[in-house]
């Protein structure tokens, strides 16, 4: 075998995750477009998880998604019906999706569509649902399926049509690199984003409304939700990530997600192969009423941001949140100072002002991960352990070591160098 | 019974995670048993409505208030919990000092730190050579402070930084003294005239101390790590050292503090030492000089002494004093050694150990090292010494002071030997001595010149005269007839053996080819280097006001023996 030239190919992964150029172009029924997408098929986040081994907002979602696609009326049935195994499970990660927390998409719901212009592959995402009682946290009450059908049929019309009659899309990249420099960081804090986001496509919502109630109600859920541009970020990041994936010899993570029990993650020069080991606890402040004790175990597919560089690996774009990496300012710019030890490059449109507009770290190197002992940062929101609590506070948390490690053997097996 | 007081504070922002952490504070306050710190908006209020902190006078809030909300076990508590608060949020703004960001990697200390020269490693010995071989690639210098580093890491570290004029300091290397920057363990000294190289660590600073108590001061102390000058090493630092010296303009003189030199590449480190034009004084640590001075080169026995003998040098060096070989002298290619027949067994000892600071191995019949030991006193083997007052030459025999013969007849087998290059004899006078030894002599010189003239050889004779003009045989008489032969006299075995080894020199010259010259850019203002190891190094660095960087260093992979070998495979 001829001898691979790991830097070169983790050059040519990095490059195509950076050239990558996200644009959301449409909504659509999951069923019509994402890959392989089945009636009786769940997406979820992180790798494969079995109902069994499933945490309690994940099982919590799962129903809420069956109750919601109608295959059933109650959580009783759900379970039944789970059980006789008629419904398949799958990472959203294997159908060109991403989900935040349990990322429990359904054939029925609409997805924004993201589109790669530069490389042509597309990502999916669901919609996000604000605060509060929520599917993506295990609730499934019928309130919160009220909400879902509401996202389904009216927020999804109105933003669809919006984006249909918006000239070229709109540009997420372009979005974020804007949002990093207004104190985002892209996965835990989306004010900017979400603001920006409201601000392109409420001249459209507002030139087609038919009923401005309708208009006003859809504007208003999109500004009270400082999650509103999540979503389409994390596709547009998962668009990015893919067109990374598959390069030959190349050791730069394309794929890092958690299901509430276990973190994979997975290797742009090692196909489809997950590395998996135990989510960790996130170390992070907690809102009223609620403790570490209450924690579920990590969750959630919107590590995708740090997986093309953004979020924890642009900590220091967002000073207002450094609380969560334990103080100040200055540690806020030394967790994105140590995320370069361990990545590729520095990226060439997401930038950071008060680094005198260094470019983002990109492009996780496994080798680096191990030999520098450094897991990648994780900023994350914590859901509650059990299902349908919701969210119970924000913080850091790491990847097990041993992940990265099982890629690295892996690796050295999979291309001879043992 | 709990108690919940609260406070809002109208048109107030805080963004939600100072206030988290606010409330966190809050929650750490004696008898407080749960706390909520929000702004008003609707969804927080329901938040804390679901905890049972939400006052009833916050119905009217709006999202740019702020609800302060404490449930502790007694009223008088949840006040204080609140009148706390302040305190919170402005202990904030004076938190402890901001810590710089530390670099694992010495790539990421490279890319923050990129004006850097040195690179300090102070790790474990198992993962030191890595290091360093890493700052190399970086183009650094390394002082290597660390211990246990294997002879073949030093020789590829050595080698590789040679070939990309860089120094390696080290392994060992207890301190240095670079553009005015203490390095390690060092001492504040001042800058001046003097430059030091030194294998020993305490050594160096004692030196530096010492020029610095007399009032003079030093230009660069570098250190070359105990073993530069094994044979194996070469002598790499130290002579890339020594050279860097030679051209640096502010140092006038050199101190080379240093093992004994009995390797070859110590003998390599005395020709590039003469061949210098600037002073060296050399300090054998512990063992006796081979002289006071040879050519340029000044031997001293102490650390004071050499300290002041620099010093002196620095005012009064006089370059015309040195003494070097006539290169008009034509030997043949064939002649390489030199043959000493003596009669005296102190004059011939003193010799071998002044030809020690020039040649290794001379062989002998009474040798300064036994591997050296002649197997047959009557039979000479490359360079020879022989005491022919030996007993196995004076048995049933005068001795040669009284009875020339034996030496005569030996003379002229080793003339005759077309390896011989010089052949030194003594001559020692007095009562009880031979009434005219250079009448015997001298006849057989001449003849033995005009023998190797005739077959194309030069043959040098070098006599040392050991007399009075009082003696009965007239010191000056006895010279005149042997400087006729064509015999070069000299009346000192130190000075004979001198004028000896720089023939020596002459005749087996290094094979090693020049390195190339380590430059050490002076017009930066100041040192800047990246400490990997000890931060008290780092500490010093900067008290010192060098610009430094200190990394985190970990082993790598955790100090996985597996992977690291995994990843060794994985470069580039």
């Amino acid at each position: 075998m001829a001898k691979i030239n790991i830097d070169q190919a983790n050059t040519t992964a990095v490059e195509r995750m950076m050239s990558a150029r996200p644009i959301l172009t449409s909504i659509a029924t999951a069923r019509d477009v994402v890959p392989n997408m089945e009636d009786n098929l769940l997406l979820h986040a992180g790798p494969p998880v079995e109902w069994e081994q499933m945490s309690g907002p994940m099982q919590g979602a799962v129903i809420g998604g069956l109750i919601f696609e109608g295959l059933v009326q109650n959580e009783t049935d759900a379970v039944s019906m789970v059980e006789a195994g008629e419904i398949e499970f799958a990472p959203c990660h294997e159908h060109s999706s991403v989900g935040p927390m349990a990322g429990i998409t359904t054939a029925s719901m609409k997805v924004y569509q993201v589109k790669n212009t530069t490389h042509g592959n597309v990502a999916y995402s669901n919609l996000n649902e604000g605060y509060g009682k929520v599917l993506r946290y295990g609730a499934f009450s019928e309130d919160v399926i009220t909400k879902l059908r509401w996202m389904n049929d009216v927020l999804a019309a109105v933003l669809s049509e919006a984006l249909a009659n918006s000239e070229n899309g709109i540009d997420i990249r372009q979005l974020l690199s804007e949002a990093l420099h207004m104190g985002d960081e892209g996965h835990n804090r989306n004010k900017a984003g979400s603001i920006l986001y409201t601000a392109k496509l409420a001249p459209m919502i507002a030139k087609l409304a038919i009923d401005s109630d309708v208009a006003s109600e859809v504007l208003q859920f999109l500004a009270d939700n400082a999650l509103s541009v999540l979503n389409p970020v994390m596709a547009a990041c998962k668009s990015m990530a893919d067109a990374a994936h598959g390069v030959e010899g190349s050791t730069v993570m394309t794929t890092m997600a958690r299901n509430g029990t276990e973190l994979g993650i997975r290797i742009s020069g090692l196909g489809d192969k997950w590395f998996t080991g135990p989510v960790g606890q996130p170390d992070g402040l907690y809102f009223p009423g609620f403790t570490a004790e209450d924690a579920s175990g990590d969750i959630g597919d919107s590590t995708i941001t740090e997986t093309v560089g953004i979020g924890g690996f642009a900590m220091a774009s967002a000073p207002a949140i450094v609380a969560f990496v334990s103080g100040t300012p200055q540690d806020a710019v030394n967790a994105t100072m140590e995320m370069y030890e361990i990545t590729v490059s520095e990226h060439n449109h997401f930038t950071i002002p008060v680094l005198n507009f260094r470019g983002t770290p990109v492009g996780v190197d496994i080798r680096k991960v191990v030999e520098l002992g450094i897991t990648p940062r994780i900023n994350t929101g914590i859901a509650h352990r059990d299902a349908g609590v919701g969210q119970v506070g924000a913080g850091l948390v790491r990847p097990p070591m041993n992940v990265f490690e099982d890629a690295l053997v892996f690796y050295a097996e999979h291309y001879g160098l043992v | 019974m709990t108690n919940v007081t609260s406070e809002i504070r109208s048109g107030t922002y805080f963004d939600s995670v100072v206030l988290m952490q606010l409330q966190k504070g809050i929650l750490e306050l004696d008898g407080v048993l749960d706390a909520g710190v929000m702004m008003g908006t609707q969804a927080n209020k329901d938040v804390l409505k679901h905890s049972g902190l939400l006052p009833h006078s916050s119905e009217t809030t709006v999202a740019e208030d702020l609800i302060i909300s404490v449930k502790a076990e007694s009223t008088s508590q949840a006040s204080a919990a609140l009148k706390h608060v302040d305190v919170l949020l402005n202990s904030r703004k004076s938190l402890t000092e901001d810590q710089e960001f530390r670099p694992r990697s010495l790539d990421m200390a490279v890319r923050t730190l990129p004006n850097t020269q040195w690179v300090i490693v102070s790790v474990p010995g198992r993962y030191a050579a890595e290091v360093a071989r890493e700052a190399l690639g970086f183009g650094k210098h390394v002082f290597l402070y660390s211990d246990n580093v294997s002879v073949q890491d030093e020789i590829s570290l050595k080698k590789l930084a040679a070939d990309k004029g860089l120094l390696v300091m080290g392994p060992d290397c207890g301190t240095a003294v670079i553009n005015g920057i203490g390095l390690g363990f060092a001492n504040q000294s001042k800058s001046g005239p003097i430059g030091i190289v030194a294998a020993s660590g305490t050594g160096l600073q004692a030196l530096t101390v010492t020029i610095d108590n007399l009032g003079s001061g030093i230009t660069y102390a570098i250190g070359t790590g105990g073993r530069d000058l094994n044979n194996q090493i070469g002598g790499i630092t130290s002579r890339q050292a020594l050279d860097l010296l030679s051209r640096d303009t502010d140092t006038k003189v050199i101190i080379l503090t240093s093992k004994p030199i009995s390797s070859d590449a110590g003998l390599e480190l005395m020709q590039l030492m003469y061949a210098l034009e600037k002073p060296v004084v050399v300090n054998f640590l512990g063992y006796a000089p081979p002289a006071h001075r040879i050519g340029n080169v000044f031997f001293a026995s102490t650390l004071r002494q050499t300290a002041e003998l620099a010093m002196e040098l620095c005012d009064k060096f006089d370059r015309s004093t040195i003494l070097k070989a006539d290169s008009k002298k034509e030997f043949a290619s064939s002649q390489r050694y030199i043959r000493g027949l003596f009669s005296g067994g102190t004059l011939a000892y003193e010799t071998l150990l002044v030809l020690r600071a020039f040649t290794k191995g001379i062989y002998s019949n009474i040798p300064i090292d036994a591997s050296y030991k002649l197997d047959n006193s009557a039979s000479s083997d490359e360079h020879t010494i022989i005491d022919m007052g030996e007993d196995e030459f004076t048995v049933g025999r005068l001795h040669p002071m009284i009875d020339s013969d034996l030496r005569l007849r030996r003379f002229q087998q080793e003339a005759a030997d077309p390896e011989t290059a010089v052949i030194l004899l003594d001559v020692v006078l007095g009562y009880g001595s031979h009434p005219n030894p250079a009448a015997e002599l001298a006849p057989i010189i001449s003849e033995a010149k005009s023998l190797a003239r005739r077959s194309g050889r030069y043959l040098e004779v070098v006599v040392l005269v050991v007399g009075t003009e009082s003696d009965p045989q007239d010191v000056v008489a006895q010279t005149k007839i042997l400087r006729q032969s064509g015999a070069h006299i000299e009346t000192n075995a130190d000075k004979a053996a001198i004028y000896v080894g720089n023939i020596i020199f002459r005749l087996n010259p290094s094979s090693k080819a020049s390195l190339r010259p380590v430059i050490l850019d002076k017009t930066r203002q100041s040192l800047a280097a990246i400490n990997v190891g000890l931060e008290s190094f780092y500490e010093s660095l900067v008290r010192q006001g060098a610009e430094a960087i200190h990394v985190d260093w970990q082993p790598p992979a955790q100090g996985k023996e597996n992977l690291m070998n995994l990843l060794a495979k994985m470069k580039g």
